[in-house]
């Protein structure tokens, strides 16, 4: 959907989007205040957090080294001097009746993010990232008459990242968000859980003739997932192709999406736009950094989703659906290079492959079937290793190998006992399986008969037969090439 | 005993000459008898009865703190646990703060008592204490049928001094606050460097100007005061991590060879034939002292006045936001929705000034005017700051009155706002510039009422304001008040 054809002509679709990442911290970033979630109402309340008359906000920085890390993952400028400002209004979870944010000196100027689109790579460029604090949550569904606020989010720590409109479609919207997501997560300075509200987005949306400037732009707040980001976008899109197509114009506005019509509505028209009488905050200084500050963070700085994938895909041949599931947390990563090391020095391109293939397909349906995450501890990435090695050097076939695995989760012991103690090791012998082989062939002579006179498919029959009297063991191969000599010197 | 000023009372308490709870006793049947002066919004007899036991036990252990047993009555502004703090406004008549503020919190360490909350106008604004919800203060110098304004916003921090219904007070300086009333009720009065004392706990007002300080009845007094209150606080960003030093030992000290700078620009039309000689006594001083007086420019100083009216509010109106009946204070009642709740409870919570401050502070910052107004008044703020810079380049220390009149009678103040904020025209500068300022009380006009001379100093040469204010205060030989009339 990269232009939108119509009778008249093409449109193009123009989406930049506001990310509201919470930092990853223990307290507030004005005040000292726990963070936690999921606490009773108005548990983690400080005096500042409620603006009691006379407190002061005092930067966390803590805070600000995440904002730092996060400017340097996103390959942003660290700026070394910014400020604080107050954004004023009034609304009664927001306790002070302003915002402390950043308005014209953010801490971070520029960075992108690379995705990956159907046509290549592209660069998602970043305008800029500010710390800001949140506000507090207003209740309306607890009395009949009242509202009711809890400030446990009041003063908690966001970045909000703000895109150049660089995007076209809601797919390049939805990669961006996940490599986000997946970057910021590797970073370790948001954990990009959208159900609990810690990674939000607010997106623009404008349509333009690819030849002239662009046009008017409709905010959309109050999006929750990506899923639900795509379909307020393709709304969006077709809502502005019908109006202009008619001939009308597009009112410069904020809709919000409504998830159970998968329609946006107004929220506010230009004319009721806010004046937020942005101020520089006189309660901080300006916030002041030094290089060795910034240069010490950069040295925390992992390697991140993109590089790991390019990284697996070269140096281990992995497909790029294989490198790219395994690099998007880095847990599953972490995980898979520490199962990798139960091999030789030198990476053995099979084994990595075999290693990569199993843990997408056998642990991860084995995780998802419990709900558990790669860090559950039930099968530690080296006893994963081993058992992907036992595979790999034929000790053990990948049939059986499920069934290890499966003996595994539920008892944690060590592959090579469970092969050993329940006498699954692989029969390679040549001769135990060529007599095993000769049985079946004997029993089932019809059979051969009908194989001889062209029914192929047998094949499958007998080397099924045969791995039935052998409890599954034999190595398949062996059977295989055994079972085309027999036939065709019977 | 209710007339020794803090020095003597610590050397006498001290000496065991009387107890702290004699002396609290004595300032808690002056204040009773003296309600007519309206200098306190609430009274802490209680506390302050068990403060002294505490205290006078201390000092007969031998442990007592730099203040100990000293009655002091602290401006309202300053939030005090457990002890209802209003801000001289309906917005928090019910508020009683969880927390102590830095400032206070420091003078409790020190061993002082507070006896009650002092009356000020309302948020602090104002220059006559006529805006406080909690009624007017008197100014105790008041003759006759005339009653005369104490000043503002520390109207009743000074009159509760001047009244010698307290040793001393605690006050707060955003445009003169500290120094105008001092000036007004015959007192010292002295702003330190913005940054030198913490705001933590003073119901904010204008956030990049407000400064504590103490109202007192001597330099020294003042100067004791300073160090008890000074210092870094981690809770509040803008307070600096500067040495504190001994400024009671700069009592006393020479002031020869100094050059003590005559800013011209402080000759206004309009300035009184009492004010100017005032000025002029204060040069003889300083003169006869040993400096050297030198004409020194100012060239900024007229824009001072009109940019502090800016900033002031701007800050103010997003300081006085978070009032809004919503987690303490006052809520109106009756409200049918949130807006609404908004529109009354700040209606009829705030006063028709603090109304004015927020309006033209909302104003200035809107989009349209920002460039105009709040922007320009920043620009402006560092060419007066560079004013004093290169002032302070030729001189130790400014010399110029605190106000450019004495104290006004009730119903002769100014009816328009504009000609009641020329109260801070002398006063506003060392706010703007972030620097120390002291008021020292040099005579009596021709109508019996007090006039005060200022020294503007660099930022934290709080010890030369000490030094130099000591020199006005022992050549002038001014009255302290003998008893209130009527």
């Amino acid at each position: 959907m990269q232009y939108v054809q119509t009778s008249s002509g093409v449109w193009e679709v123009v989406i930049g989007l506001e990310v509201h990442a919470q930092v990853i911290s223990e307290s507030k970033l004005f005040s000292s205040a726990s963070t936690k979630f999921g606490v009773g109402p108005n548990e983690n309340v400080s005096f500042v957090d409620a603006a009691l008359p006379g407190v002061l906000p005092v930067a966390n920085s803590f805070c600000i080294d995440q904002a730092i890390k996060t400017g340097l993952g996103l390959n942003g400028n660290i700026n070394l001097v910014s400020r604080f400002d107050r954004k004023n209004y009034f609304y009664a979870d927001l306790p002070q009746g302003y915002q402390i944010s950043q308005y014209d000196h953010p801490i971070i100027s520029g960075g992108y993010v690379e995705i990956e689109t159907k046509d290549g790579l592209k660069k998602i460029n970043l305008e800029r990232i500010h710390l800001e604090q949140d506000a507090g949550k207003s209740m309306h569904d607890q009395h009949p008459t009242q509202s009711y606020i809890d400030l446990n989010r009041s003063g908690i720590a966001l970045m909000e990242i703000v895109t150049k409109p660089d995007m076209r479609n809601a797919a390049e919207v939805s990669a961006f968000l996940h490599q986000l997501r997946s970057i910021l997560r590797y970073l370790k300075t948001c954990d990009g859980n959208m159900d609990e509200g810690s990674m939000r987005a607010d997106v623009n949306v404008s349509l333009h003739r690819p030849e002239d400037p662009f046009g008017t732009r409709v905010e959309i707040k109050n999006v929750n997932s990506i899923k639900f980001m795509m379909s307020a976008i393709d709304f969006e899109v077709n809502r502005q192709v019908e109006i202009l197509e008619s001939g009308g114009i597009i009112d410069q506005e904020t809709r919000l999406f409504d998830a159970a019509s998968g329609k946006t509505f107004v929220m506010r028209s230009k004319e009721d736009a806010q004046d937020y009488r942005y101020f520089p905050e006189p309660d901080l200084p300006p916030l002041v950094l030094q290089q060795s500050r910034v240069d010490a963070i950069r040295a925390t700085i992992p390697e991140l989703p993109m590089a790991k994938v390019r990284r697996f895909q070269q140096n281990f041949g992995l497909s790029h659906y294989d490198a790219s599931t395994i690099a998007s947390e880095a847990e599953i990563a972490n995980f898979y290079e520490e199962a990798l090391a139960v091999g030789s020095m030198n990476v053995d391109r099979d084994f990595a492959k075999l290693l990569a293939n199993w843990l997408v397909v056998e642990l991860f349906s084995l995780l998802n079937k419990e709900g558990l995450s790669i860090c559950s501890g039930k099968v530690s990435a080296e006893n994963f290793g081993k058992l992907v090695m036992l595979i790999k050097t034929n000790v053990i076939s990948g049939k059986i190998a499920k069934e290890v695995l499966a003996m595994m989760w539920e008892t944690g012991k060590l592959p090579a006992d469970i092969v050993k103690e329940q006498g699954l090791k692989q029969i390679t012998s040549t001769d135990t399986i060529e007599s095993a082989l000769r049985e079946v062939l004997a029993e089932n002579a019809d059979k051969v008969a009908e194989y001889k006179s062209g029914k192929d498919k047998l094949f499958g029959f007998f080397v099924g037969q045969a791995m039935k009297k052998m409890q599954g063991k034999a190595n398949p191969q062996v059977l295989n090439d055994v079972l085309k000599r027999l036939l065709l010197s019977e | 005993m209710h007339r020794l000023s803090l020095f003597d009372t610590k050397k006498a308490l001290l000496e065991r000459k009387f107890s702290s709870v004699e002396l609290t006793q004595c300032f808690l049947e002056r204040m009773e008898k003296h309600r007519d002066l309206n200098a306190f919004i609430t009274v802490c007899a209680d506390e302050a009865l068990e403060a002294a036991r505490q205290s006078d036990i201390k000092i007969s252990a031998g442990s007592a703190g730099e203040l100990e047993g000293i009655p002091l009555a602290i401006k309202d502004l300053f939030l005090t646990k457990g002890i209802r703090t209003t801000a001289g406004s309906k917005m928090l008549h019910n508020f009683v703060p969880p927390y102590e503020s830095t400032v206070t919190r420091k003078l409790l360490d020190a061993g002082a008592v507070f006896l009650g909350k002092a009356n000020m106008d309302e948020f602090a604004m104002g220059s006559a204490n006529i805006t406080s919800y909690y009624g007017r203060v008197i100014n105790p110098w008041s003759c006759g049928n005339k009653k005369l304004v104490p000043g503002g916003s520390s109207g009743g921090s000074a009159a509760a001094v001047a009244g010698h219904l307290c040793v001393a007070a605690t006050a707060s300086d955003t445009g003169g606050s500290i120094r105008q009333p001092a000036a007004f009720c015959g007192l010292v009065g002295l702003k330190p460097t913005y940054g030198r004392c913490s705001r933590y706990g003073m119901v904010a007002f204008a956030s990049s100007l407000d400064q504590a300080g103490p109202i007192a009845k001597t330099v020294k007094d003042a100067a004791i005061f300073l160090r008890v209150i000074s210092g870094y606080d981690p809770k509040d960003s803008t307070s600096a991590p500067e040495p504190i030093a001994d400024f009671e030992s700069f009592a006393g000290k020479s002031i020869a060879g100094m050059k003590i700078g005559i800013p011209r620009e402080y000759s206004i039309d309009g300035m009184s034939n009492d004010v100017s000689d005032a000025w002029q006594f204060g040069i003889d001083i300083m003169r006869n002292a040993g400096a050297e007086i030198v004409d020194v420019s100012l060239p900024h100083t007229k824009h001072a006045l009109p940019t502090y009216y800016i900033i002031s509010p701007a800050e103010a109106s997003a300081n006085l936001a978070r009032y809004d009946g919503v987690r303490y204070g006052f809520r109106a009642e009756g409200a049918k929705s949130l807006n609404e709740m908004y529109k009354k409870t700040r209606q009829e919570g705030f006063g028709a000034e603090v109304k004015r401050r927020i309006l033209v502070g909302t104003y200035v910052l809107s989009a349209g005017y920002y460039d105009a107004y709040y922007l320009k008044a920043l620009k402006v703020r560092e060419l007066i700051k560079k004013d004093f810079a290169d002032a302070f380049g030729r001189v130790d220390m400014l010399l110029m009155p605190t106000t450019p009149h004495g104290a006004f009678a009730f119903g002769e103040e100014p009816d328009d706002p504009v000609s009641m904020y020329l109260n801070d025209i002398f006063t506003v500068t060392a706010n703007m510039a972030e620097l120390p300022g002291i008021s020292v009380p040099i005579c009596l006009d021709n109508l019996h009422r007090p006039l005060g001379l200022q020294l503007m100093a660099p930022k934290f040469r709080e010890d030369l304001l000490i030094q130099g204010g000591y020199i006005l205060e022992q050549s002038a030989n001014f009255p302290i008040l003998d008893e209130i009339e009527g």
